[in-house]
Order: structure tokens, then C-alpha cells, then sequence
């Protein structure tokens, strides 16, 4: 008796160890580390979510390593650069950037490019993830009408751009091709609240900066890198007003922020954040702490930072008239708790005078060209007036002309814009400096005089008064015109 | 290659549409020369003897009238080794191009064999790669207009317009030699499409070690007429002769003396 009982304890010690040795051994499997990436196993077969700019695709998480299906369309399209400005893009997915594309380490990525068959060229990819001849390129050359597919092995973690790479690759690259895949780690990156997909490209078209119609591609411009465009996501305004980003105070945010060139180099910054971790040039490197960070012409970088205060947070190409002059502007609005430790707001304002009181104004040539195009109807007052605003006003006085509190008057609904036109007239023409109140608050700020013809003054102030509540005066290029000979006498 | 003409009068007499105007089928002289092909060198001049084109691509209505009178290049008929899957994709039938494609368009979505085989039947050619480039460097008033702005531009600006392969043939200019629509419409067939080696990546492409592809004038290239001379040639080198394009069509050469036929066989 006795005897049995040990024998069955021993038994039970031994099935125990020998299950445990089992569950054991499991777990180490799961765990097993590649000391070579291309050894991963990709079990199972999934069609890769690709989503247009500014959102990406869900995180990977703690999936493992996959045959991923990507199916991206070119196409080439018309769409707008800025109000007013066509262009035909010629596009990964139907956008610029192309389609986010969202992997992780060790998926063998099938990848299937179709060339629509209404498109005039020839394309192929080069995604900067591969490793093998031309990063894809050589394999993906496809006519219109056509599909080609190649695999590759997703060897290295990171941020990478990926591009045409078809003659004139430089002008291919110029008309939008190109985009961002991300590589993730083994078990995905930190999570964080909110992630976002932004990419800077530079334009160049045959007429100048704003000039109206459908703008055919500039060669001579881009190989003068003499870029009349430098915007995010494809277009002055992608990432403005209806279309800014969004986040709550508290939240951390995730950019992928990408530049396709095909010319400039970036010097990414978000206005009134800093980025708590970079990791530099899209690789292993986390950089922490930084003001503006270089994003090189087909390269990337992931920036994080945690929104602690509510407000709109403007995204820059710290180059800065690339900026407020071309277009490389987005926003970030963050809503919540005011925290008046982290940001007090103004305190108190005062006179600082130095040197005497002293009219600012800008260096400009006295002979303003008028525009090639006058407005023919009310509807295109209104039209040319909203394309010149979302070019000189609209950085200070915003999209709905509700100004910036404390520091920029509000368009909308104002007081001291209604109350005198040939005022307002004066302030476009020679700007103005000093206390003014608008709507019961005063304001004490600069505001240079602008660079427009009477034509393009007479539109923008018709577009302001006839809109946000205003009084809905029109303004004619005569009554700017006499405006202008009033200061010369 | 070509049926016996017994089925070609047989045909003609129950087809109306048969006839095409006469100024369709006219040709304009192109005098011969000597040229450079896209960024070559010295060494690599090309000369090109006087030859006969015609002075419109072919167009739907030309194109549906050899279908009838050759039914092996109807779309249920061809051979699968002459065409892939979207030969005459965009026709309502084998003998009938619908009410939504233009009569005077250029024909597109056909295959080289088919091209090759039409201009056969006319006693014509494929004009070589050569050929085409030469009469196609000409703008309104000069024989050789690449080193023009303008000209470049207008070509560029094609390239990138949508959809041109539904406008009317001598919709463009008439160039130099009294050619149109070698810019502007469709792009076109060559004899010899594949004979540039064009890998599909083309930064590699600079360095090989060919006249074509003279590395250091294409790295620097800042002269527009190779881009867009580029552009032609990355789209024949993306290009088999039984794919069939919608933005792709052709027309037919002759050499200017008939006995000289030693391309067209």
C-alpha cells in the first residue's frame, strides 16, 4: 500500500515535471529570438490595410510575422494645390502621398502594382523597406493597363519612404509618387493615443505661386530646385481647417512624418510642442527632447510628443517662408483643460519704446503686377479673394477670419473692419502697427503691408466683407486705386 | 501574311465604310539625314534615309475596316500569342466599335503583330524607332526642333494630359515634314520597340555602358528635350508585342523608293 501511494506520487511528480518541461518548452518557442530577421517564418496569408494620408493603418501589435498582400493602383489625376490651382498628380492609390502601407519584421510583403489603364506612362516602385536590385524597381516596371507582382522580406525595422523610380525619376518623384512603409518591430512599437501620416513634397509648376488654372509641370524650375510649392500631403491645405489633425490634452501623439522631395530637405518643427522622442531618420536612434528635426528628401522620421495644453499647434518646414509663402503649413488642434501652469496665457502688457516710436514696413517694389485674370462676377470676387486670403491672410487671422487671441484681430464679425472701408483699404496697402480694439479688446500687434495689386485688394476684402457675419461691402479695384493716390498726395 | 485581295473585293462590295477619305491615307515625304538619338554621343549619329509617313495615325474607323476584311485579327479570332487579354478590350463587338468611340480617334488598344500586320496589308511598314524619332523631332517650322523650349514643353504637357487618346486625328499640329499628331494624341508603335534595353529601373539604366545610355549626359541631363525623349523610350522599354495600351496606337511608313525593301519584307 504504502509503496503504491509513492509509486503513484512519483508518477505524478514525473507527469507534472514532464508537463511543465512541455508548457515550458512552448513558451520558449513563442519567444524564440531570430538572431536573423530573414529566418522569421511568415505563416498565414493577409491582405495589408493601406490607408490614405493623414491616417494610418492599425498597429501591428503582437502579430506574428505574415505573407501580406499589398495591392496599390496608380493612377494619374487632376486634383488642386491650392485654390484655384490644378495640377495633374500622378499618384500611388489615388493621393499624395501614396497609400500608408504598415507591416512588421519578417512579413514577406506580396506586392501587386496595377497601372490604371487610362494612364499615358509607364511606373514601377522603389520601396526603400527592400533589400534586393533597385528596392523593387526592377522587378515592378509596369505599362498602363498592366499588373506586376514581386515579393520581398521585410529585413529591417523602420520608417521608409518609398518612390517611382521611372524616367525622368525626377519627375515622376515631382508629379507625387511617393509615400511611407513602415516596418514595426517584433511586438510593435510603444502604443500611443494618436497617430498620424504626414509628407512633404516640393512643386513646381509653369506659372508662379497662385497663378489660377491648370498648371502644367515645370522642368526647368525643378532641376533649378526653384520649388513654387512646398506643401504637406499634396496640397496647400491639406492639413488646415476642416482638414487639421486632431488630439485631446493629455494624449501622446505618433507622427510618421516622410519627405518625398524629389528636391528639398526638411527641417520639421511643430510650433508650440516639443517633441519628447524622435527616432532619427525613421531607424533605431531615439533622440529626446528636440525643437526641429532634419527630415532628408527620401527619408522619414517618427516624432512623439504628449499635448498638455489645449490649443492649434501649427506644423512648419522650419524654412520658414517655405511655410507662410508656399504652402508647408498644417495644424493640430488640441482640445481640453486649460493647464495655466504649462501656458499662463498673456499676463500683462506693456510699452517698451527703445528708440521712439517707429512705423514698420517691408522692403517692396512700388509697382505691383496686375492680375492676369479680373474678376468677371461677384461669385469670382469671391473666389479669387478666398485664393489670395488662404495665401497672405489666412496664416494670422485663420480660415474662418477668427484671428488668434491676444495677438491677431478677428475678420469675422469685426467691429473695426465694418466701420470704415477706406481704413481697412489703408491697412491691406501699408499695414499697420499699434493699439487697435476690435470687438471690445484690444489688440497690439504688427501687420505688414502686403504686396497685392488694387485687383487682388478689391477681391480679398471683398471676400472678407462678405463673409463671417460682415457687412457685406464690396470693395472696387477703383476704390483702391484712389486709396493709393490719397497716400501719394 | 495578307489574305489574297479576291476576299478583299469580295468584301468591298457589301461595306460602305470601307472607303476612308483620301486625306487620311495621305503620306508626306520626310527627307533623309543624319541625327543623335536621345542624349547619344558623337559616335553614335544615326542616318536615317528619306521615306514616305503617313501624315495621321491610324484611326477606329481605318482599323475597323481591316478587322473586316482580315477577321483573324477580330478580337474573338486573334491568336493568343498576338495579344493579351484587353486587344480591342474597349470595342462593342468584333466588327463594331460602339457609339462611344470616336470614328476619327486613333485606334488604340491593338497589339504590335496587329499594327505589323496592317500596315503589311497596305504595301507599307512600321516606322523603326529611328524613323519615328527623326520625323518627330520636327515642330511646325523646323526639321529638328529639340533644342526648342516651346517645343519640349508642349510635348511634356501632353504627356501629362489625361486622356488624349480620345480626340480627333489632326487635332495638333502639323509639323515641318506636314506630319500631325506625332505629340499629342497616342503614343505609337515602333518596328523595333524592343530594341532599347530599358530595364524598368532606370537609374541603373544610366550606367550601363551603351550609346543609348551615355552616363554622364543622361546624369546630367538638364537639357528638357531628354526628358521628354526619355519618357518615349521608358514606355517602349515597358512594352511586349501583344500587350495592348489604351494610350497606344501607330501609323505606317513607306520607303520613299518602293524596291528599297529591305525592312519591310
Amino acid at each position: 500500500m504504502m509503496l503504491k501511494i509513492t509509486y503513484t506520487a512519483v508518477l505524478r511528480t514525473v507527469l507534472f515535471s514532464s508537463m511543465a518541461t512541455l508548457l515550458f518548452s512552448c513558451a520558449e518557442k513563442d519567444k524564440k529570438a531570430y538572431s536573423n530577421t530573414s529566418e522569421i517564418p511568415a505563416i498565414q496569408e493577409m491582405t495589408a490595410e493601406l490607408t490614405s494620408p493623414p491616417y494610418v493603418p492599425t498597429p501591428v501589435g503582437k502579430r506574428k510575422a505574415k505573407k501580406l498582400i499589398v495591392d496599390m493602383e496608380i493612377l494619374e489625376q487632376e486634383g488642386e494645390i491650392t485654390n484655384g490651382v490644378r495640377y495633374i498628380y500622378w499618384t500611388f492609390g489615388g493621393t499624395v502621398p501614396g497609400s500608408f502601407i504598415r507591416t512588421r519584421v519578417g512579413d514577406e510583403v506580396e506586392f501587386r502594382l496595377k497601372n490604371h489603364p487610362d494612364n499615358k506612362l509607364p511606373h514601377n516602385i522603389d520601396l526603400h523597406a527592400v533589400t534586393g536590385p533597385g528596392g523593387g524597381a526592377e522587378s515592378s516596371f509596369v505599362a498602363p493597363g498592366r499588373e506586376k507582382v514581386f515579393s520581398f522580406k521585410t529585413l529591417n525595422p523602420g520608417l521608409y519612404v518609398y518612390h517611382c523610380a521611372t524616367a525622368p525619376v525626377g519627375m515622376h518623384i515631382a508629379n507625387g509618387m511617393y509615400g511611407l512603409i513602415l516596418v514595426e518591430p517584433e511586438g510593435g512599437l510603444p502604443k500611443v493615443d494618436k497617430e498620424y501620416y504626414i509628407m512633404q513634397g516640393d512643386f513646381y509648376t509653369k506659372g508662379a505661386n497662385g497663378q489660377r488654372g491648370l498648371q502644367p509641370f515645370d522642368m526647368q524650375k525643378a532641376v533649378d530646385e526653384h520649388a513654387d510649392y512646398v506643401v504637406f500631403n499634396g496640397s496647400v491645405g491639406a492639413l488646415t481647417g476642416d482638414k487639421a489633425i486632431t488630439a485631446n490634452v493629455g494624449e501622446t501623439v505618433r507622427l510618421f512624418v516622410g519627405n518625398g522631395g524629389p528636391n528639398l530637405v526638411s527641417s520639421f518643427h511643430v510650433i508650440g510642442e516639443i517633441f519628447d522622442k524622435v527616432y532619427v531618420e525613421g531607424g533605431d536612434l531615439i533622440n529626446k527632447n528636440i525643437q526641429t528635426t532634419l527630415i532628408p528628401a527620401g527619408g522619414a522620421a517618427i516624432v512623439e510628443f504628449k499635448v498638455d495644453v489645449p490649443g492649434t499647434l501649427i506644423l512648419v518646414d522650419h524654412s520658414i517662408f517655405r511655410a507662410f509663402n508656399k504652402g508647408a503649413l498644417g495644424m493640430l488642434k488640441v482640445e481640453g483643460e486649460e493647464n495655466k501652469k504649462i501656458y499662463s496665457g498673456e499676463i500683462r502688457e506693456g510699452i517698451y519704446l527703445p528708440e521712439g516710436p517707429g512705423i514698420q514696413t517691408m522692403p517692396s517694389t512700388t509697382e505691383v503686377a496686375e492680375s492676369e485674370i479680373p474678376a468677371k462676377s461677384m461669385a469670382e470676387k469671391m473666389e479669387f479673394g478666398k485664393a489670395t486670403y488662404m495665401q497672405t491672410c489666412f496664416a494670422c487671422h485663420l480660415g474662418e477670419g477668427q484671428g488668434i487671441a491676444e495677438a491677431f484681430p478677428p475678420l469675422a464679425n469685426s467691429d473695426y473692419l465694418n466701420d470704415d472701408v477706406d481704413r481697412a483699404i489703408d491697412i491691406v496697402l501699408y499695414g499697420l502697427t499699434g493699439e487697435i480694439t476690435v470687438n471690445g479688446k484690444n489688440y497690439n500687434s504688427v501687420m505688414t503691408a502686403q504686396t497685392l495689386s488694387d485687383e487682388e485688394v478689391a477681391n480679398v476684402l471683398t471676400y472678407v466683407y462678405n463673409s463671417w457675419g460682415n457687412s457685406k461691402k464690396e470693395v472696387t479695384p477703383a476704390m483702391v486705386k484712389s486709396r493709393r493716390n490719397e497716400s501719394i498726395k | 501574311m495578307c489574305p489574297s485581295l479576291k476576299m478583299a473585293f469580295f468584301l468591298l462590295s457589301n461595306i460602305i465604310v470601307f472607303t476612308t477619305s483620301a486625306q487620311q491615307n495621305a503620306m508626306a515625304g520626310v527627307k533623309g539625314g543624319t541625327y543623335i538619338p536621345l542624349y547619344g554621343i558623337d559616335s553614335s549619329t544615326v542616318t536615317v534615309t528619306s521615306f514616305k509617313m503617313d501624315v495621321f495615325p491610324v484611326t477606329n474607323k481605318e482599323f475597323l475596316n481591316f478587322v473586316i476584311k482580315h477577321p483573324q485579327w477580330q478580337r474573338s479570332n486573334i491568336k493568343r500569342l498576338f495579344s493579351d487579354g484587353s486587344y480591342l478590350a474597349n470595342w462593342e463587338g468584333d466588327t463594331s466599335f460602339g457609339d462611344l468611340i470616336q470614328p476619327n480617334a486613333p485606334i488604340t488598344n491593338i497589339s504590335w503583330f496587329a499594327a505589323k500586320n496592317y500596315c503589311e496589308c497596305q504595301g507599307k511598314r512600321l516606322p523603326t524607332v529611328d524613323e519615328w524619332e527623326y520625323a518627330a523631332m520636327a515642330d511646325e517650322t523646323t526639321a529638328d526642333a529639340r533644342r526648342k523650349e516651346s517645343y519640349n514643353q508642349k510635348i511634356l504637357d501632353w504627356y501629362e494630359s489625361p486622356k488624349t487618346f480620345k480626340k480627333e486625328i489632326g487635332s495638333t499640329f502639323k509639323n515641318y515634314w506636314g506630319i500631325y499628331d506625332l505629340h499629342g494624341l497616342v503614343w505609337e508603335w515602333t518596328l523595333d520597340f524592343n530594341s532599347v534595353l530599358i530595364s524598368g529601373e532606370s537609374r541603373k539604366d544610366v550606367d550601363k555602358d551603351s550609346n543609348l545610355f551615355c552616363g554622364s549626359a543622361a546624369v546630367g541631363a538638364t537639357d528638357l528635350m531628354n526628358y521628354a525623349a526619355f519618357m518615349r523610350y521608358a514606355l517602349r522599354g515597358s512594352l511586349k508585342a501583344n500587350y495592348s495600351m489604351r494610350n497606344l496606337g501607330f501609323r505606317c511608313v513607306e520607303p520613299l523608293n518602293k524596291n528599297n525593301k529591305h525592312l519591310s519584307r
